[in-house]
């Protein structure tokens, strides 16, 4: 049989049909990473239930009226660099007994103790322990949306440095790198009762009022 | 001279016979790393921006919601798939994103708000307000990593 020859196939057009693809792709996807900040919406309750009753120093009231003007406790306007110093210095006050907490090893009800991890003023005039400090946010429907998220974000900002500095100085580590490495190592035991017991010293308690007409 | 040939002048083609592989690979490149887009966004969203910010995880189970303007005028608009919609259908659409999903699936769905920094706390509230009462709880707001005094004008 006579060897025939076969002709090479023309790779030329090669790199316009990839060009297309690459320009199809370009066109329909996107390359957002999604970041936010994430909150849990509380649950309905039923309205025949009185929600309990706080003291008036253990609630720190955030208003942010619709000039985007923000007010605390009331009587304070202040801008919102100042908002995370002046929400840690509530939070970490610890000026009494908290509520009383299951221990995590035995899950026995423990007494009402001080708060021994508080670096905080110890006003009597302000909140008793981080388990009982309550931050209210009241917002007007015509606040901007901006404001409420940079409110929001100092709030969370608030008790983010105080749990970082509280596992620095229990863990060396601080508590957004213990959350990272939990992520990475799920089912490390150890690893998840360091971040839950930071997570009981300082609770996020943030509370959201109805928004003002 | 004559056994030597003159040479060519002009310098000789370069070849592109590579071509092919660059682009191939940067089509890999954008194929791998960015995702489709899946819905056409009817309302103008800007982020805002916070540092406290924690990435969304498993896309699959996140629904969003828009929350801006129709053309930068007029009232917020709320945006639900690919159609402007009413405060009152979050629950529909809460409910449809829940029957696409298995059953163990549910508690973890989460609904990213990803609203227009000028838009009004009002309409935000009116959406939570809904997914409270189809107990969707778990929210994100969208923002964008970055300064939050730039938030405030």
């Amino acid at each position: 049989m006579a060897k025939r020859d076969v002709p090479e196939i023309n790779a030329g057009s090669m790199a316009d049909i990839a060009f297309l693809l690459l320009i199809f792709f370009l066109v329909t996807t996107t390359m957002n990473v999604d970041t936010g900040i994430s909150r849990k919406l509380p649950e309905k309750q039923d309205p025949n239930i009185k929600p309990p009753k706080l003291k008036e120093k253990n609630v720190f009231v955030v208003t942010v009226n619709r000039n985007n003007e923000i007010l605390v406790e009331g009587e304070k306007f202040i801008q919102v660099d100042q908002l995370r110093e002046e929400a840690k210095k509530f939070i970490d006050n610890g000026g009494g007994l908290g509520n009383p907490i299951k221990d995590p090893r035995t899950g026995e009800m423990l007494p009402a103790a001080e708060c021994t991890w508080c670096e905080g003023a110890k006003d009597p005039a302000s909140s008793d322990h981080p388990n009982k400090a309550v931050i209210s946010l009241e917002s007007n429907r015509g606040t901007s949306y901006g404001t409420y998220i940079a409110v929001q974000n100092e709030l969370v900002g608030a008790y983010t440095d105080l749990r970082n500095r509280l596992a620095n100085k229990l863990y060396g580590k601080s508590y957004d790198q213990l959350v990272k490495d939990l992520n990475n190592d799920p089912n490390n035991e150890s690893l998840k009762a360091k971040v839950k017991d930071i997570k009981t010293k300082y609770p996020q308690i943030i509370s959201e009022a109805e928004p003002l007409k | 001279m004559s056994k030597f040939k003159k040479k060519k002048k002009g310098l000789p083609a370069i070849s592109t016979a590579s071509l092919p592989d660059i682009v191939f690979m940067l089509l890999f490149f954008f194929m791998v790393s960015t995702t489709m887009r899946e819905t056409d966004l009817k309302v103008k969203v800007t982020l805002p921006f916070a540092t406290e910010v924690k990435k969304l995880e498993r896309k699959s189970l996140v629904s969003y919601i828009y929350v801006g303007k129709m053309n930068g005028v007029g009232g917020d608009k709320i945006q639900l798939n690919d159609r402007i919609s009413d405060v009152k259908n979050v629950k529909y659409f809460i409910f449809a994103e829940r029957e696409s999903h298995s059953e163990d699936e549910i508690p973890l769905l989460t609904t990213s708000i990803k609203a227009d920094i000028n838009s009004n706390v009002g309409t935000i509230t009116d959406i939570k307000e809904e997914l409270r009462n189809v107990n969707a709880l778990k929210i994100n707001y969208s923002t964008r990593k970055g300064d939050i005094t730039k938030n405030i004008k």
